[in-house]
């Protein structure tokens, strides 16, 4: 940084910005925490699962218990993150288009699931859906089990994800510009049209990267999951609930194995948001 | 967010009100009933025997003590790590950098499990550096150096995201002066960057330290789950679950609840204080229309 050799032009991109002090103590602050505390212990994690080899990787991560349990995770999170998506679409527009009285009080609830811990949301809801829970006493004779089963996977994790789908769409609906809305109105379009062909394209985008979150969200959950599902082995299991399981058996290679499997999972997912950001960002523009 | 919406229409018509209805349906079914519920049913038995499920169990006050030590430890280190890293990010240009940017992200799309894992492959007995630490006689995993290091995982982005953007809108112009007129780097991060960042480092802290109270799944997997000396307050939620009881983990969940909503006020006054200095941010550049002769001042 301070020696610049001669030869080269001391003017850098961005030069403006290099006379501020702190380059030095702020790199090495960052890289030791992303390198000791992100990137290592991944790498050994990936490592760990690699010197399994091919035929060793396959057996500890590729069990008929752990696929099912691969299926119940995706299945799950997928089922949550469409319905995250819908109903975020829907609180989103009627946060940001309807004027009525507790507005703000509905605006700051939707944060809820941001800061209430995980275990006390699968420990409610578990004793919500219950026969003799508050909800459950309705539904339980209709029919419909919201606890210990699949359903109630969804449920939490529905619960989880719901103000990241919420929170991508909601500034974008606030910058649709509204006169393109009225001119497609005034030249004959109905509510329906106009919503299909002039406001949807315009927050697709946002409402595809809310899914992606609320999926990523979905994928690795685990404190309200464990609460609600019963972790019945290819019912109710899902993949975090496995690699614990593994772990207190102390079989860490089938462990590392299968959170190989769920940290690709996620990781995919990670991409698929950052392309799409990207996308949304030039959008903008 | 919470700006009154523009030109927004009333829910008088037919459709507006089935949205609203909608809206509300799902806030108060999915958000409101299971928070209500917890309180309710922690307080069923009268506030005596909350407060007996509470003080009166050793393993409960451990728990209540340890989380009061491994969250805040969590959320300083993040805030050093945040503050740190959001001064690279939007004062200095560097290769590698957007790569960085999306390298913070990354605890968010890692299910806190298998984070917790990869901490045991590291400092687990049989680990990487199991043999090296047993020599020290330093136990990190089953005990609290573990949650720490699991809850800063799993918060680590919060902060510095807080912080990035709010420090790429305000500039770098009143620190470049700063350094002009003489200033050290310690003053011009005490005298000019912490007071205009001060609102954004707060909402990161505040969002931080109720997602460090509250992690289960890497804190679970590192703790060892010992009851009286590594169960923190949400794995206490879990473990009197399985032991039907019900009633306490109630009580433990209740603490966690009421201060998850001090959490979600604090973010609301918070948010309030940013909007406004965001305003004042944009009056104080609007001037620059004065350089601009063109829009005579009436430019947008």
């Amino acid at each position: 940084m301070k020696s610049t050799p001669p030869s080269s032009p001391p003017i850098r991109r961005g030069r403006t910005r290099t006379v501020l002090p702190g380059f030095g103590l702020s790199a090495a602050i960052t890289s030791l925490m992303i390198v000791g505390l992100v990137i290592i212990p991944l790498a050994v994690l990936i490592l760990r699962a690699a010197s399994l080899g091919p035929a060793g990787f396959l057996a500890a991560a590729w069990t008929p218990r752990a696929r099912a349990a691969y299926a119940v995770s995706l299945g799950a999170s997928l089922a949550a993150a469409i319905i995250s998506s819908l109903l975020g679409l829907l609180v989103a527009w009627v946060l940001v288009r309807l004027e009525f009285p507790g507005r703000r009080i509905l605006d700051a609830l939707v944060d809820v699931p941001l800061a209430l811990p995980t275990a006390v949301a699968g420990l409610v809801y578990s004793t919500l859906y219950v026969e003799k829970g508050w909800l459950g006493q309705v539904l339980v004779p209709m029919g419909i089990r919201g606890a210990y089963s699949r359903l109630g996977i969804v449920l939490v994790l529905v619960f989880v994800s719901l103000p990241f789908a919420i929170r991508v769409v909601q500034p974008v609906i606030e910058s649709l510009d509204k006169d393109t809305e009225e001119a497609a109105r005034l030249l004959g379009a109905s509510k329906s049209q106009t919503f299909l062909r002039v406001v949807l394209p315009g927050i697709l985008p946002a409402v595809v990267t809310g899914f992606a979150l609320a999926l990523a969200r979905a994928l690795g959950e685990y404190g309200s999951v464990v609460f609600i599902s019963g972790n019945m082995p290819f019912k109710t299991e899902i993949a975090p609930v496995l690699i614990v399981s593994r772990l207190e058996e102390f079989a860490y290679a089938e462990a590392t194995a299968i959170a190989v499997v769920l940290l690709g999972m996620s990781l995919s997912m990670l991409i698929v948001v950052n392309v799409l950001q990207q996308r949304l960002a030039r959008n903008a523009q | 967010m919470t700006s009154k919406p523009r030109d927004a229409a009333t829910a008088t018509s037919p459709l507006g009100l089935l949205l609203l209805a909608g809206a509300v349906a799902t806030v108060g079914l999915l958000i409101v009933a299971p928070l209500a519920s917890v309180f309710v049913d922690a307080f069923s038995n009268g506030p005596r025997a909350w407060w007996e499920a509470l003080a009166h169990d050793p393993d409960t006050r451990h728990a209540i003590w340890l989380s009061l030590t491994v969250a805040p430890l969590a959320v300083l280190i993040n805030t050093i790590f945040g503050v740190a890293a959001a001064w690279l990010v939007a004062r200095f240009r560097f290769p590698g950098r957007s790569l960085l940017v999306s390298l913070f992200d990354v605890p968010f799309s890692v299910s806190p499990v298998v984070a917790g894992l990869a901490l045991v492959l590291i400092f687990g007995r049989q680990g990487l550096l199991g043999p090296t630490l047993a020599w020290l006689a330093v136990k990190v995993i089953f005990a609290w150096p573990g949650l720490v290091l699991a809850t800063t995982f799993v918060t680590l982005p919060l902060v510095v995201r807080e912080l990035i953007p709010v420090m790429e809108a305000i500039g770098p112009e009143e620190e470049m002066a700063a350094v002009s007129l003489g200033a050290n780097g310690w003053q011009v991060f005490w005298r000019v960057t912490l007071p205009n960042i001060r609102w954004a480092l707060l909402h990161g802290v505040v969002l931080a330290n109720a997602r460090a109270m509250g992690e289960f799944g890497a804190v679970y997997v590192v703790s060892g789950h010992i009851a009286g000396a590594t169960d923190t307050m949400p794995l206490r939620v879990e473990k009197l679950f399985q032991e039907y009881r019900t009633p306490a983990s109630m009580a433990v969940a209740s603490v966690l609840a009421a201060l998850a909503l001090l959490t979600l006020v604090a973010k609301v006054f918070i948010e309030r204080q940013l909007e406004t200095e965001s305003k004042e941010l944009e009056a104080a550049r609007a001037p620059g229309a004065d350089t601009d002769p063109t829009t005579g001042g009436l430019g947008p």
